[in-house]
């Protein structure tokens, strides 16, 4: 199955308490001001939708997005999704009520993979976003493949990615969220063997993530399959901008949807 | 600026419609029995779900004769979604149930393939332009005039609607090389399969589009 039609750019809103923050690889987090002023700023410029993510959340186990994402429906009309240590139906019920379309989810799906089905069953699987956050298991070496993170790539799950995202998909998941811990926040650049290889993999839709720093990123992660590019950092330190991104796109030959100025 | 009541049956994610609304210059009620339907100047009727859970919920508290008494009076009616299919005459989505029939016609599933045989991704996520359907040449006359052909909204459906009647299909998004509905109209009564809620300036511009065809704007 191919991707059907225009490459979605997603603007990665990560959150710690009421902060817009941005770690490297995960760590070493960087408050950056109020994600609200960041996400109407993206919404204006064009972009397609919104990834807002509670990076402290599974160490607390509870998500903090309700307010933040109450407040975005006042000013923001593009489809949201929610993540960060959701672990019930109730926690996604709980996010998509606050305003949220879509609930990825990680740490909770690996600890217990039933959750998957029990959230495509009680909302849909567009609304299941399994989260997949993927470290190589050998730098030096790119056959070695990739093992399923937790707990924003601090711990390991054993857990193949590949194998992860087949059984994923089979139980419920609507779509992937699939990040690289080796890129995240680096701005050198994508995983884009991972992103191909998870692509050929499963029908439903990739957003690939982590270490998008310029168009030919994002035009090389839509000819290995991705159907969306999540971008951080890019966006947040304005090395990219979204009408200049798409513009970037559409002559390299690339559907977007138009930007509306 | 009318006010603008949502009616409520317990199976939708209303505040994303409500605050589209508001940021579109209306008050915003809830309805969640026949009288406060009844009392209504202008009715959304929102949804997410399956057709049967959504009529049965509509029966069960007594909204479906109030809407359908509302519709008949000439109140302004917008359907977004499930809101939309259940206009229809009936849908298989949960078993074969009825519909409201304001709008003439079935709702069907999507195709599970494309025009050329190649597997289709149901449920059909994501952004798709909005086209003229039949003869029309542009949107006049509907919620949807100040549209371009091709300005594109948000969709999330496995079903699709299918109006018996040319004239009351407005819109169309292209998905597998086949025309989907996108847009239904037949005087007071309009739906949408998209999200306008979700669908940035554009759907901001239908719901103002809609808000400006109604009595006392």
């Amino acid at each position: 199955m191919s991707r059907p039609g225009k490459i979605r750019l997603v603007a990665r809103l990560d959150v710690k308490d009421e902060n817009l923050v941005k770690g490297i690889q995960y760590e070493g987090l960087r408050k950056l001001g109020d994600p609200h002023d960041f996400a109407v700023r993206y919404y204006k410029q064009g972009i397609d939708e919104l990834l807002y993510l509670d990076t402290v959340a599974s160490l607390y186990e509870r998500n903090n997005l309700g307010e933040i994402l109450r407040h975005a429906t006042q000013d923001v009309f593009i489809p949201i999704t929610a993540g960060g240590g959701l672990r019930s139906v109730e926690d996604v019920g709980a996010v998509l009520k606050a305003g949220a379309d879509k609930a990825a989810i990680n740490t909770a799906a690996l600890r217990c993979p039933q959750l998957i089905t029990e959230v495509a069953r009680a909302f849909g699987s567009q609304c299941m976003v399994l989260s997949v956050q993927a470290k190589r298991r050998d730098p030096s070496n790119p056959d070695a493949g990739w093992e399923a993170y937790y707990d924003n790539g601090r711990e390991h799950s054993g857990m193949d990615v590949l194998e992860w995202v087949r059984r994923g998909v089979e139980l419920g998941a609507g779509e992937i969220l699939l990040s690289s811990v080796d890129c995240e926040g680096v701005q050198k650049g994508m995983d884009q063997s991972l992103i191909a290889a998870v692509s050929a993999l499963v029908d439903v839709p990739v957003i690939a993530a982590g270490g998008a720093c310029c168009g030919q990123d994002v035009i090389q992660a839509a000819q290995n399959g991705a159907s969306a590019v999540a971008l951080g950092s890019a966006f947040h330190y304005n090395k990219l901008q979204v009408p200049e991104l798409k513009q970037q796109l559409e002559q390299a030959g690339i559907e977007v949807r138009k930007c509306q100025q | 600026m009318p006010t603008v009541t949502i009616i409520d049956y317990g199976r939708s994610n209303l505040l994303s419609v409500q605050r589209a609304l508001e940021f579109c210059g209306a008050q915003v009620a809830f309805a969640s029995d026949p009288q406060q339907v009844l009392e209504a100047e202008v009715l959304v009727l929102p949804g997410v779900g399956s057709f049967a859970d959504g009529m049965s919920m509509l029966r069960q508290r007594g909204l479906e004769k109030a809407i359908l008494a509302k519709a008949e009076q000439g109140t302004p009616l917008l359907g977004i979604c499930l809101g939309m299919q259940m206009l229809l005459d009936s849908s298989p989505e949960g078993g074969f149930t009825k519909g409201l029939g304001l709008i003439a016609g079935p709702v069907l599933p999507l195709e599970s393939a494309d025009v050329q045989g190649q597997p289709l991704r149901v449920p059909h996520v994501g952004w798709g332009g909005l086209f003229c359907a039949g003869e029309r040449s542009d949107f006049s006359g509907s919620p949807l005039e100040k549209i371009r052909p091709g300005e594109e909204t948000y969709f999330v459906h496995s079903y699709q609607a299918c109006p018996a009647r040319k004239q009351d299909y407005l819109a169309y998004t292209p998905y597998g090389g086949r025309p989907v509905c996108a847009a239904v109209h037949r005087e007071n009564v309009t739906g949408v399969q998209f999200h306008p809620e979700k669908s940035g300036e554009v759907g901001l511009a239908i719901l103002r589009g809609f808000l400006s065809r109604c009595p006392g704007v």
